[in-house]
């Protein structure tokens, strides 16, 4: 087995190559939904970043600890809020911000235990799945939305623009984006600068507070 | 003509014995009786290192002993009763790890208890023994823990009231603790478990030959004891297990319309039971509920767990799905307590049938949990 000790870089999601990336060496990272813990192992070895999980699945969970991670199972809506402020310097929340019922409930909490926030998100503005709507009458299926509509975990709609526009008025910001016109599944990607909205199958985004900005948040 | 299969050599263990606390000294209880002299048996599994610092301390449930893993003897049949976790390559490695493993103060398997003989009178202790914590069954542990040499222990790990120990030990001795696993257990013994132990020793009280505790010279009470065995066992195993195990299955052809015990499940308890009375002493069982009904970690509104001692300390805390007695919610509410510390936890609740019993039982998968997560501190503290 794959264990923390023998990691190999490269093999990485590319969209968790990004986030990996945007992590400052030694960092206290918090990662919801760690799956099987690639990228904590990832950041474990190469930022020797002291990391800790939080994924649904008893064997995900015991994967992990087998491998070597510290990782807690349950539902990371409640397990955060067990934590207190400011604990972590980067919560991450990759790839399933569209499956959870209170988003801004759980980003606010998020940016509570953490100091930064990095997210990343299917975009539904993508121009595919724009024209499979209006050529077709149907859901759209795309590769990053392969679901049917009555099979989709996803519940929550998001555009990139949405998104922006989501953080303005709760009093949040983004402090790093990228947009991405690769599946996210991919060890290589390509980052879309303009037209996002339009062109991104998904977007990662680094978020902090801006309690300065909108103090009646 | 074949030859017999050679058979794998055993593993023999020696039972070892340490006596403190000899007179003039004495221990202080919780209770604030003083309690000497004092000793312990305990069994000990692999090697030390030079630095002395691979040692893993093994916490024994209630009616466990020191008795961890391997062969008291070359003919002795039975292994230790976790053998299946610890040994040579094993999860809980003896080629790798130092295990030690202590019967707890108030026990009946070589330590002093209720069964010993006060030296002061030349009598059994029985009722005239003092009320013992898990708090004092651990400050007897670490007078042998110092007297071994070791003044950090790489791991603790205990089951039910082992996983007591293993928290009591983080609480009052953290700086000698590098990361402990607290499996099927709680910080504070519920109005449940309390009730399902206050029963036991009911029955043991209500049974004539238990005369007050002081039954050494004869048989003593043999029923009562068994009777509180077989409660005991119905709370380890779940209403899945029972079912699986016995269902409506009948000991005997037909039904016998009397009393005798028609079904399986009956059959069970009162083996359990019979069994228990030939290596228990009934004593130590009223004297070791207590001591569980006694822990409480919350006690005086605060909780023991949030220190921030502990956050220097690695948990795997573990739970088991059909687990009543200590049920996951009790299990989350340690781990609830230790990431306010910012103490490094993990947290797994493995999907087993088998009732708290689980812990005991051969897992594939509460092994690779618990030697992953040893590999881990392994790592992290350099440790050869």
């Amino acid at each position: 087995m794959s264990t923390v000790y023998n990691k190999e870089a490269g093999s990485l999601r590319y969209d968790l190559q990004v986030i990996a990336s945007w992590i400052e060496p030694g960092a206290r990272v918090l990662d919801l939904g760690c799956g099987s813990g690639d990228l904590l192992a990832y950041l474990k070895m190469h930022k020797q970043a002291h990391t800790t999980g939080i994924e649904y699945s008893e064997e995900r969970v015991a994967h992990c600890i087998q491998r070597g991670l510290t990782v807690l199972q349950g539902d990371f809506c409640r397990e955060i809020r067990d934590y207190p402020d400011n604990c972590f310097d980067v919560v991450i929340l990759s790839h399933t911000l569209q499956q959870t019922r209170n988003p801004k409930e759980l980003l606010t909490d998020m940016l509570r235990i953490g100091r930064r926030v990095i997210v990343s998100f299917p975009n539904y503005a993508h121009w595919r799945v724009r024209l499979q709507v209006l050529f077709t009458g149907l859901a759209p299926v795309t590769d990053q939305l392969p679901y049917e509509w009555y099979d989709t975990p996803n519940i929550r709609i998001i555009c990139f623009k949405d998104f922006k526009r989501f953080l303005q008025h709760f009093g949040m910001r983004a402090v790093r984006e990228v947009a991405i016109n690769t599946h996210h599944h991919e060890t290589r990607g390509n980052q879309v600068r303009f037209l996002k909205n339009l062109r991104a199958t998904f977007g990662i985004l680094m978020l902090e507070t801006a309690e300065d900005i909108y103090p009646h948040k | 003509m074949s030859s017999p299969t050679p058979q794998p050599a055993k593993l023999l263990v020696k039972r070892q014995f340490y006596t403190f606390a000899e007179p003039p000294q004495t221990m202080q209880l919780d209770s604030g009786a003083q309690l000497g002299p004092i000793t312990l048996a305990y069994e000990t599994l692999g090697k030390l290192n030079q630095e002395r610092s691979n040692a893993v301390l093994i916490l024994h449930a209630f009616s466990g002993d020191s008795h961890v893993a391997g062969y008291l003897t070359q003919e002795d049949t039975r292994p230790g009763w976790w053998d299946s976790m610890v040994g040579p390559g094993k999860a809980i490695d003896t080629n790798i790890y130092f295990v030690v493993c202590i019967n707890i103060l108030g026990s009946c398997a070589g330590s002093t208890g209720p069964a010993s003989i006060n030296p002061a009178t030349g009598d059994f202790w029985a009722l005239t023994f003092p009320m013992v914590t898990i708090g004092d069954m651990v400050r007897a542990q670490k007078h042998l823990i110092d007297h071994l040499g070791i003044t950090k222990l790489l791991s603790l790990v205990g089951g039910s009231v082992g996983g007591m120990q293993v928290l009591q030990w983080c609480v009052d001795y953290p700086h000698m603790v590098r990361s402990a696993i607290p499996l099927a257990t709680t910080s504070r013994h519920s109005a449940q478990a309390i009730a399902f132990n206050e029963v036991a020793r009911q029955a043991i009280m209500a049974d004539p030959a238990w005369n007050m505790g002081d039954y050494y010279n004869g048989p003593g009470p043999t029923h009562g004891l068994a009777v509180a065995r077989m409660i005991g066992h119905v709370t380890y195993l779940s209403d899945e297990a029972m079912r699986e195990k016995f269902g409506r299955r009948l000991h005997t052809g037909s039904l016998s319309f009397n009393f005798s015990g028609d079904f399986q499940v009956e059959s069970y308890l009162h083996h359990q039971g019979k069994k228990f009375v030939d290596r228990f002493d009934a004593n130590s069982l009223l004297y070791i509920t207590k001591a569980a009904d006694y822990f409480d970690l919350e006690r005086e509104g605060g909780n023991l767990l949030i220190n921030p001692d502990l956050a220097a300390v690695s948990f795997l805390v573990i739970s088991f799905s059909s687990d009543w007695l200590y049920p996951t919610y009790q299990s989350k509410n340690i781990v609830s307590a230790l990431k306010k510390n910012g103490s490094d936890v993990s947290f797994c609740e493995i999907d087993a049938q088998w009732g708290h019993d689980a812990f005991l039982l051969p897992n594939a998968r509460l092994h690779g949990l618990i030697s992953g997560f040893l590999a881990r501190m392994r790592h992290e503290h350099s440790i050869q």
